[in-house]
């Protein structure tokens, strides 16, 4: 390997991405499949025409990259492991050879197997080799759902595409444990990366995925991430995404979900930290019947920014969709929620909901709430509804006429405002995680090293969230 | 003496509404305050209990012989202050049960006691809840949210009953209530009445006086207390409304 890294601490613009992939053309991506390299070459064409989104476009009105891009990150055509892995993981993830699909800077970690092909037909682990090893699922499935002649920045993923997490379900397969997808950010310089993920769950399948976006130290980063997730008939995903990045962190995740016939979604975006996050949430019905539930927390303060894009295509007759967006913003931090719903002519009995609801504790804290509903049928239930106030001051009064302090009624408030999200994750050990994850960033105790829902087994957390791949 | 208020203004957004309060209330005594809609009985209420909302002009106002104004709220509610409001607020999310905990743990913890386990708490619920007759699953929803107004009323004297009080200020908990729910407010103040603590009973009507029978009747009108006496002058009221007060 001889060329691992480029450009350091080089801002992050346009040009340097389309030499950094004429450089490459002739040698990293010669390995490539016929079909991945059409893909990339399409996708790279697309880029050249897109660029990195500006404020100009009306999708990223509210949310500024030129700040984040400027800063100056290295780039990394392999992965470089000059930290011990052992340590980023420790505690955090027990048994990480055989348990956790982890990823670090992007990259697959793994001691041994970088795929796992279980007993019951499911398939775990790096993209690169799923890319190698399965190349009929891949043509049939990746780059299907993440269009990327939509968005510049998904093109650019596209375009370099080298790893990430694969999933795959066959058809009937239910799995008992939950799926952990960690990606550790953790670098001793400022990196940008650009992992993608696809995840493919067969006909009436089953799956819980907790997919969480760390980061370790206090670098910056630049992190693009593409994730395609496709849900068969009658197939089910509870799906919880968890972020704590630290402040100066910028990451784009794009998730584009693809609902077959009768599918279900159950998806939970939780933002405890990071500087600025974008979610981009897109949910296409494919195929009728199928429900979608959305749900969003975001905790932001200093000068954070968070931006929860949700799209939801209801391009077939009666299915589902709500979307619950609800944030807690202090001092100087920014959220946008832009929720769309287009119901298409056909999509007849259609039922939809967005909701978006903030608290700013401050003055100086704001956030832009855009609610949409895009109709074309007629026969549906469609509803949406935005409330953004300050901490309700009867409420204060009452809680602390009852002798409860200001610091703790501000606590039991917020705590009862995020708890309409948290309340609704079904796993328990995580939702007990979670809420005490929550507690602690009220609070302002929550560390940027305390990673996604794993951790040690030690006397004082006596709770285990411990998955055995071999056992799913 | 256990309040003490002396020539008390209060205004808000520079509007007066308490124009020269005086009153006095000794531990053991129950005072009912009466008088029409709109004259500044919620306003003394929420002043005593330190609501900010309202600014004290003039006066003084002292509880156990110690300046109260510069108190902050839950400093007087740790002091033994209680608030029943007269339109108790929802709040989403919070389980009175939490809520309880959290509360009586806090004034335990001011006094100096340890904090209680649940199941003394839970013990102590149990009882309370018999007291005021609310149905045991009432205490797992969120504080106010969906009640009823007699369960919001009753819930506050439930709380009452819970924090135990030295000065318990009931205001317009009859307000809205039936024969049997009024019963059961009374109840659960005469359970608690003693020689260490004491009431203020705001009220629109003599009714709930049949059942507490106060020591003293105040009368606020515009802002001041144009009258006192026993409890004959809430029957007085009842007779007369208040349209001949105008002329005192
Ligand atoms: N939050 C408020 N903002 C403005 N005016 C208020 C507020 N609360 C009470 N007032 C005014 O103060 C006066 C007294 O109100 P209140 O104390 O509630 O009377 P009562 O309890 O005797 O019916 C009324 O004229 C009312 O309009
Ligand atoms: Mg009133």
């Amino acid at each position: 390997m001889k060329e691992i890294k480029t450009d350091t601490k080089e801002i992050i613009s346009k040009e340097r991405m389309i030499g950094l992939f004429e450089k490459n053309r002739e040698g990293l991506f010669m390995t490539d499949s016929e079909f991945m390299s059409r893909i990339r070459k399409d996708a790279m064409e697309r880029f050249r025409e897109l660029g990195f989104p500006t404020t100009k476009l009306e999708e990223w009105k509210n949310t500024d990259l030129k700040a984040s891009l400027e800063k100056g990150y290295g780039y990394y055509l392999h992965p470089v492991i000059d930290v011990d892995v052992q340590k980023v993981f420790h505690c955090n993830i027990p048994h990480l050879d055989t348990a956790i699909i982890a990823q670090l800077n992007g990259w697959y970690v793994s001691k041994d197997v970088p795929l796992m092909e279980l007993g019951n037909g499911m398939i775990l682990g790096s993209l690169a080799e799923a890319f190698k090893e399965y190349p009929r699922i891949i043509e049939k499935y990746y780059g299907k759902y993440a269009d990327f002649t939509s968005s510049g920045l998904t093109a650019l993923n596209t375009a370099f595409a080298q790893d990430g997490i694969f999933i795959y379900v066959p058809d009937n397969v239910s799995s008992q444990k939950t799926i952990q997808m960690v990606n550790v950010i953790h670098h001793p310089e400022s990196i940008f990366l650009q992992s993608r993920n696809l995840i493919i769950l067969g006909k009436n399948s089953r799956i819980s995925l907790v997919h969480c976006d760390d980061s370790y130290n206090q670098q910056a980063s630049f992190a693009n991430i593409v994730t395609e997730v496709f849900i068969g008939e009658n197939a089910s995903l509870d799906h919880y995404k968890l972020q704590n990045m630290n402040n100066d962190s910028t990451l784009i995740s794009s998730v584009y979900f693809n609902l077959e016939q009768a599918a279900n979604l159950e998806s939970h975006f939780i933002s405890f930290n990071g500087g600025l996050l974008r979610n981009n949430t897109r949910i296409l019905f494919n195929g009728k019947g199928g429900t979608a539930n959305v749900r969003g927390l975001y905790l932001m303060d200093r000068k954070q920014h968070i931006d929860n894009h949700v799209f939801v295509d209801h391009a077939n007759p009666e299915c589902t969709s709500s979307e619950l967006f609800k944030g807690i913003l202090d001092e100087n931090a920014s959220g946008v929620f832009n929720g769309h719903v287009l119901v298409r002519r056909n999509a007849q009995k259609t039922n939809a909901y967005q909701g978006n609801k903030n608290i700013l504790l401050t003055d100086t804290a704001r956030v832009n709430s855009k609610p949409f509903l895009e109709i074309y049928a007629d026969d549906v239930k469609c509803s949406h509804g935005s409330a953004t106030g300050q901490l309700d001051s009867e409420a204060m009064f009452y809680l602390r006429q009852r002798g409860i302090s200001e610091e703790n009624a501000r606590m039991l408030l917020m705590y009862a405002f995020a708890n309409e999200v948290i309340s609704k994750i079904s796993i328990e050990p995580l939702r007990l995680r979670i809420e005490d994850m929550v507690k602690k960033r009220l609070r302002g105790e929550l560390s940027v090293c305390e990673h996604c829902v794993l951790h040690c087994n030690t006397p004082e957390r006596p709770l285990e969230f411990d998955i055995d791949v071999t056992k799913i | 003496m256990l309040l003490s208020i002396k020539n008390l203004h209060a205004s808000i957004n520079g509007k007066e509404i308490l124009k020269g309060i005086d009153l006095e209330v000794n531990y053991g005594e129950v005072h009912a305050i009466m008088g029409p809609n709109g004259t500044g009985k919620s306003t003394l209420a929420a002043v005593i209990a330190g609501r900010d909302l309202f600014e004290v002009t003039e006066g003084e106002v002292k509880y156990k012989d110690k300046d109260l104004l510069k108190v902050p709220v839950e400093e007087r509610a740790r002091e033994g202050i209680f608030l029943g409001f007269q339109y108790p607020v929802e709040i989403p999310g919070v389980s009175i049960t939490n809520f309880l905990r959290t509360a009586l743990n806090e004034l335990r913890k001011y006094r100096g006691l340890d904090p209680m386990s649940a199941v003394e708490f839970l013990k102590l619920m149990e009882e309370k809840k018999k007291l005021v007759e609310i149905q045991s699953n009432l205490t797992n929803r969120s504080v106010n949210e969906g009640f009823s107004g007699g369960e919001k009323k009753k819930n506050e004297i439930f709380q009452m009953a819970m924090l135990d009080p030295v000065l318990a200020i009931l205001d317009e908990t009859d307000s809205g209530l039936d024969i049997d729910a009024l019963r059961i407010v009374a109840k659960g103040v005469n359970h608690l009445r003693r020689k260490d603590n004491a009431f203020l009973i705001i009220t629109h009507y003599q009714r709930l006086l049949e059942y507490i029978i106060p020591d003293y009747v105040h009368v606020l009108f515009e802002g001041k207390i144009v009258k006192s006496g026993g409890k004959e002058l809430a029957i007085e009221l009842e007779e007369k409304g208040y349209d001949w007060l105008k002329n005192t």
